[in-house]
């Protein structure tokens, strides 16, 4: 029996467990059936989250079909994540944070030059880790599509006005999602610092797949 | 008719016969319009083509060019891809659209921005105010679940299916169609995060003017909205015209409305510093 509080509920045999680093890309193929655990280690960290089938990488999540599929912007438990052909390429089958973001997108340098200024622009960014990561297996730039970001939070007012607020993540909140088919996850571990979806720090998060 | 079939020579005749037919949705060549805003000549005009109910068009414009939109009978809903001409791996990002204008609701004054931090298109004028940057559009599978056909060789083919189309024009492929907005139909968002669609249908003839701000390729494909709660296929068609204006000037009223936007079309005077 495992004592480790970050395993807490998940059943099945552990086939994968490592810590991003702060900052940090990371890739992995997870089987269908198989789920993916995301911790939060030290609160308030953006996830920001791609998904490919792996058979077919052309086919990709779609956060326009998934929000509009569920008649909602926010991921929750039993948020089916959809492709741009409308398969079903994750479950979020337990989350203990009430909602994700997926209309938020993900930092580049190149947003960062509007959003704070040209002298945010070298510095690191999710868009830089998403093209890393993707190169890896001749991904490139058109594979970027809007991604989910777990662990943070980007009300709609009601004229409209968004942005991305303090988080709603803690310290040791999880999401667990559930493979529907073979897919490529490619994360980026949040780098940015100017706004207040990383705590303005940075974190390091753990990834567990069991199957 | 199988006399036609077996003679060339009649089956060109009979072919020939049809050119100058005249149907509601078509392009016209050359472009005529009778109701170009004041200032605009005959000569100016770039494109002028009414879209099909369920059809899709599209097209490259230049930097400076003016793009009105018309919803002519009141049911058109205009999904648009927008790509950089010359390097369309830059394209529309609607999430950066809507993150970087702290709104998510388009209107006269706002900008559709590229994932490279740049101006595509900025919307200059807009008496319908439905709009919608999160739902995206249909797909042969959510067609198919709703009316029992989503094939682009069926009678209700999918926005995707359209965009695949349209964009294969351009050389481009699968990876190139990203997230869309629509144009016509609205989606408002509650506290909770659910989605209201907004689908009317509405007055006929609303319009939206849009300015390309970098040479761009459109694609506008006219089908219903992917979150359209009425049982039947209803959409109506959408007349585009183009004509040629004047690039962004630094006094631009949109240019300078908001600190973001202003480094947003500084970023597209960079790129043209060549």
């Amino acid at each position: 029996m495992s004592t480790d509080p970050h395993m807490s509920g998940l059943t099945g045999k552990v086939v994968h467990d490592v810590v991003v680093p702060a900052r940090a890309p990371w890739l992995h193929h997870v089987k269908a059936g198989q789920t993916l655990r995301i911790v939060d280690l030290e609160g308030n960290q953006a996830v920001d989250f791609l998904l490919y089938s792996a058979a077919d990488d052309a086919e990709r999540y779609s956060a326009q079909d998934t929000v509009s599929a569920q008649g909602n912007l926010f991921l929750r438990t039993g948020t089916k994540l959809l492709s741009n052909e409308g398969n079903a390429l994750m479950t979020i089958a337990a989350t203990s944070v009430d909602y994700h973001d997926t209309i938020g997108g993900a930092c580049s340098c190149e947003s960062n030059t509007l959003r704070y200024g040209h002298h945010t622009k070298a510095e690191h960014a999710c868009v830089e880790n998403f093209l890393e990561a993707n190169l890896l297996e001749g991904r490139g730039k058109r594979d970027i599509v809007s991604n989910i970001n777990f662990f943070m939070n980007v009300p709609v007012e009601p004229d409209g006005s968004l942005g991305i607020v303090d988080g709603i993540s803690a310290p040791g909140l999880t999401v667990d999602l559930r493979a529907e088919m073979d897919v490529v996850v490619v994360v980026s571990n949040c780098p940015q610092v100017n706004n207040p979806c990383n705590g303005f720090n940075p974190t390091p998060v753990r990834m567990i797949v069991v199957a | 008719m199988t006399q036609t079939l077996a003679d060339p020579l009649a089956a060109r005749d009979h072919a020939r016969a049809q050119g100058g037919t005249v149907v509601e949705s078509m392009p016209v060549l050359p472009p005529v319009a009778d109701d170009l805003p004041a200032g605009v000549a005959a000569a100016d005009l770039l494109w002028e083509e009414t879209i099909a109910a369920g059809g899709y068009a599209t097209r490259r414009l230049s930097r400076g060019s003016r793009l009105r939109l018309i919803d002519l009978n009141g049911d058109a809903c205009a999904s648009l891809l927008v790509f950089n001409a010359e390097m369309p791996t830059e394209r529309l990002n609607v999430a950066d659209t809507v993150k970087i204008q702290w709104n998510a609701y388009l209107g006269a004054g706002k900008l559709l921005l590229s994932d490279m931090g740049r101006v595509l298109f900025s919307i200059l004028e807009d008496d319908a105010g439905t709009h919608d940057t999160f739902c995206g559009t249909s797909n042969a599978a959510t067609n198919s679940a709703k009316y029992g056909e989503g094939r682009n060789s069926g009678a209700y083919p999918s926005g995707r299916d359209r965009f695949l189309l349209g964009t294969a024009k351009h050389g481009l492929g699968r990876r190139d169609v990203h997230p869309c907005v629509n144009l016509f139909k609205g989606a408002k968002i509650e506290a909770d995060g659910t989605i209201t669609p907004e689908v009317g249908p509405f007055a006929s003839g609303r319009s939206v003017v849009l300015r390309a701000e970098m040479d761009v390729i459109v694609v506008i494909a006219n089908v219903p909205h992917v979150l359209d709660p009425r049982a039947e296929w209803s959409v109506t068609p959408l007349r585009a015209t183009a004509w040629q204006g004047a690039v962004t000037a630094e006094d631009d009223a949109v240019r300078n409305a908001t600190p973001e936007g202003l480094r947003a079309f500084t970023n597209v005077e960079d790129y043209f510093r060549r």
